[in-house]
């Protein structure tokens, strides 16, 4: 099934001698893309090509400008500059429907099809063969069987398409998309919610269309599926292309440094100084804790006056990590004890009782009330803890707010204003500030740099190491390694939603974080229990 | 200009009302008259008062399930259930008291289930208030076993038709209840945490707010307010008509809401502009019957001056008076322009 199987080698003429051509004969070019949303730059002029009968992997963090470049290439988002080619014409797709005639197909992590049609008429929805002017259902059920067939499907196709797991939904939408677009087709996180026999399946599929020419843009975060599957691989970070590169002889210990973008060797602006945790007393720890294809089974022990690092690719298990401590989902199996007494979550409720704080990734979704005050986002975990019959005084609001404003240096006009007025960073100080409120012993911050400006990203760094330093128990997570290395004392690796290492105080570099990624991600991929040096530096030191 | 900010905050409404009793005035040149007679007062302004009564009731809970970004379409079916309840209990020789107590439970227990839909199974609130507006008039005819169930129990009737120091005792009941559901979540933090919930409800539940005991709260409150409503309609006619007690009334109550400034988005919301609301529309209500235009206008003329309202107070007007209003004012307040711009586009 993989591509080095002589069976299924590249089509003659378009590799040669394991290189991309470059030129004409491109299936798809785009160049110089760039878009702006709001006077924000999405993507940057980025170039991007696509040749018949190739999978080309796009892959980035979070917010790398992967989805702006896909919606861009299907009409679904205006390009603010570049240009785009399909088989040596320019082309501009005004919307979806636009880019699917001229040939893009594309298929969405979550199917973009509607269960409540059948199979047939999915497949043949807006373009359904007509008999005397109405709709020729024999025709399109039996034209329907042979596309699937060609898929190797064999299914009712008049059954309706909520009958059938997402792997079946989800070839029915590439067989729509091959159908409809036969040019090029992208795939948009596809596997994310199939299991392993499903992938594969997939995988062979989309061997087939590479024989048959089709250009294949395949977006994930799983780096094993990037080298089983793809040819070449572009990296998107912050809006930039960071490279593309043919997957033949590209280390995985460099594909991780591409996307985190740091180079192996560069040296550590400087490193949060050692502290002997063994003197600290435990605030909460977690045993064994694990949820069904969220997150591995890990322990962690968290002790006063220590930040934990969280580091790992996207989809690595950091978050669900996060989700758990916090009770924001409940875990399978596991146990939290804190001050040495199980207690559960069913809840964050619980888990603030018990003095946990958590910012979470997505600041707009889940943090900022947006039309509330500045002075109301700030008070609003303390006044839920002390409930809705005890209210803080006016003045003791304005009080807090005030002083938070003073010492984190939020800019506002005034405390009144509500918060979806100001910036990303100040945003996320008074997140920071509606949880130091409640002086909280533990406290989770998600990503807490992420999409804010430079001034505000070195406050926050410094201010972490402050709330170590007055004894708080710190969990950071992180795709930038540099913060890490800046304050965490200890560093937690993460992979394919396990637990896979931890680097201790004095190991701590951008660079051994980055092997110990790459390195997990190695032992990872094979799908095999993935023991091994990873594994055992993850002992934690409860002894 | 600076009035407090409550004021501030319903101004439109009340310049809205005002502007409808001066027509109403204009039309009818005795519309202001108020006469004392058998131990109480007669007259236009109260029987608008009075009218919209089971309106204001029901704006109450509407505002506050509004604000949590849901809303109750089965207020006007607990109405009906109400009635039946109080009728049915009044006339099998239960006490007032128990009667009106038992009354009350049933329109929290109506309220309860709302809020469960709502706030455990994740059912869209128009669905699951939905369920209780059809199913609703079927439980309150069961009740009352297909027919109006008439009653004379004096208590009953001195709810809806009843007078105190000459006012109308249901106007002393919404008056009263608008006051102390205000007071209640104002003077806590309810009504900070019911915005919360209304604006964001996820990063309210991480803010650590009890999102779903909030939520069956205030669908309770909702239902309370419907059943108060119901006992006063059913004591206005001495009698439960399952088939007509409240009908559309939740519509009315809605529109109350939003013609007292509250956005159907949830979030901010005022209890005073809701109440004026029910009267706004009370006092349209009444006008059309002053001037005396066939029964067939009616609502269509009610349609037209709703719609006008509504425009005035639409985001886009707002903006453009914001925008008209800051021209001709000097340097201080050049940063009012630059903000409404910015407002548009965060939303």
């Amino acid at each position: 099934m993989r591509a080095e199987d002589g069976s299924l080698a590249p089509a003659a003429g378009r590799f040669v001698s394991g290189r991309v051509m470059i030129g004409s004969e491109m299936l798809l070019r785009a160049e110089g893309i760039s878009k702006q949303f709001l006077g924000v730059t999405a993507l940057s002029n980025v170039d991007f090509d696509l040749a018949a009968g190739e999978v080309h992997a796009l892959v980035g963090e979070n917010g790398a400008g992967k989805s702006t470049l896909i919606k861009i290439l299907t009409g679904a988002y205006r390009r603010d500059g570049g240009r785009i080619v399909l088989a040596g014409k320019p082309i501009d797709p005004s919307d979806v429907m636009d880019a699917q005639e001229l040939g893009i197909g594309t298929v969405y992590q979550e199917v973009n099809l509607l269960p409540n049609l059948t199979v047939a008429e999915n497949l043949f929805l807006g373009r359904e063969p007509k008999r005397f002017g109405l709709t020729n259902r024999s025709e399109a059920n039996r034209r329907s069987r042979e596309i699937l067939g060609q898929y190797g499907l064999d299914i009712d196709v008049t059954s309706l398409l909520a009958t059938y797991s997402v792997a079946v939904r989800q070839i029915v939408a590439i067989a729509r998309a091959v159908d409809l677009s036969g040019k090029v087709l992208i795939l948009d996180e596809p596997t994310a919610s199939l299991d392993a026999a499903e992938v594969s399946r997939l995988f062979s599929i989309l061997d087939g269309l590479k024989q048959r020419g089709l250009g294949i843009v395949f977006i994930t975060h799983f780096f094993d599926q990037v080298y089983r599957i793809a040819d070449r691989v572009t990296i998107l970070r912050n809006g930039h292309k960071v490279a593309t590169r043919p997957i033949e002889g590209l280390k995985r210990i460099e594909l991780v440094s591409l996307m985190l973008g740091r180079e192996l060797q560069e040296q550590e602006a400087h490193v949060a100084e050692p502290v002997d945790r063994s003197q600290k007393p435990v605030v909460a720890s977690f045993k064994a804790l694990s949820k069904n294809g969220q997150i591995a089974p890990f322990d962690l022990e968290m002790r006063a006056g220590e930040v934990v690092g969280v580091a790992g690719l996207l989809g690595s298990g950091r978050t669900e990590t996060a989700e758990l401590m916090f009770g924001i989902h409940q875990p399978d199996h596991g146990t939290i004890e804190v001050d040495g007494k199980p207690v559960t979550f069913a809840s964050p409720r619980d888990a603030i009782a018990h003095g946990f704080g958590f910012c979470p990734e997505d600041r707009k979704l889940d943090g900022i009330v947006e039309d509330l005050s500045v002075r109301e986002n700030i008070v609003l975990a303390l006044q839920a803890r002390r409930g809705w019959a005890k209210p803080l005084p006016r003045k003791e609001q304005e009080a807090i707010a005030d002083r938070y404003i003073e010492a984190l240096d939020i800019r506002t006009s005034d405390r009144e204003k509500p918060i979806k007025f100001l910036s990303g960073g100040n945003q996320q100080k008074v997140i920071l500030a509606r949880w130091l409120a409640t002086d909280p012993r533990l406290l989770i911050l998600d990503e807490p740099t992420r999409g804010i400006d430079v001034g505000a990203h070195a406050e926050i760094i410094r201010l972490i190491g402050e709330l170590r330093q007055r004894g708080m128990s710190l969990l950071v997570i992180s795709s930038e390694l540099e913060e890490i290395v800046a304050y965490a004392t200890r560093v937690r690796v993460l992979a394919d939603r396990r637990h896979t290492g931890e680097l201790p105080a004095g190991e701590i570099s951008a660079d051994a974080i980055m092997r110990a990624i790459a390195s997990a991600e190695d032992e990872t991929s094979g799908g095999g229990a993935g023991e091994g040096r990873a594994a055992e530096i993850l002992r934690e030191g409860t002894a | 200009m600076t009035l407090p900010t409550t004021i501030r905050r319903v101004l439109p409404q009340l310049v809205a009302l005002f502007v409808i009793l001066a027509l109403n005035t204009a039309i009818a040149p005795g519309f202001l008259d108020i006469a004392f007679a058998n131990g109480r007062f007669y007259g236009s302004l109260i029987d608008i008062l009075n009218r919209g009564a089971p309106v204001a009731l029901l704006a109450v809970g509407m505002t506050l399930v509004i604000a949590t970004k849901g809303i109750d379409l089965s207020v006007g079916a607990v109405m009906a259930i109400a009635g039946a309840v109080a009728a049915a209990l009044i006339t099998s020789d239960h006490s007032l008291a128990a009667t009106i107590l038992a009354t009350l439970g049933v329109g929290i227990v109506c309220g309860l289930w709302n809020g469960a839909l709502v706030a455990f199974l994740g059912i869209q609130p128009i669905i699951a208030t939905l369920i209780l507006m059809v199913a609703g008039r079927g439980i309150a005819q069961l009740i009352t076993e297909g027919v109006i169930l008439t009653f004379n129990d004096p208590g009953l009737v001195f709810v809806g038709t009843g007078a105190v120091f000459g006012i109308p005792f249901p106007v002393i009941l919404w008056v009263a209840i608008g006051i102390a559901a205000s007071v209640l979540f104002r003077t806590t933090a309810l009504g900070l945490l019911v915005e919360a919930i209304g604006i964001n409800r996820r990063a309210s539940s991480l803010a650590g707010i009890g999102t779903s005991a909030l939520l069956l709260a205030v669908y309770a409150a909702s239902g309370l307010c419907a059943a108060v409503a119901g006992i006063v309609a059913a004591g206005d006619i001495r009698g439960a008509d399952a088939n007509n007690a409240g009908l559309w009334l939740e519509l009315d109550a809605i529109l109350a809401v939003v013609v007292g400034g509250n956005s159907l988005m949830g979030g901010r919301f005022s209890i005073a502009g809701s109440l004026i609301g029910a009267m706004i529309i009370q006092s349209v209500n009444t006008g059309i019957l002053l001037a005396g235009f066939p029964p067939e206008f009616n609502l269509v003329i009610k349609a037209a001056i709703i719609v006008v309202i509504l425009v005035v107070q639409s985001p886009a007007s707002q903006t453009l008076f914001a925008f008209m209003k800051s021209r001709p004012r000097s340097e201080e307040d050049a940063a009012a322009p630059v903000r409404e711009p910015e407002k548009e586009a965060a939303r």
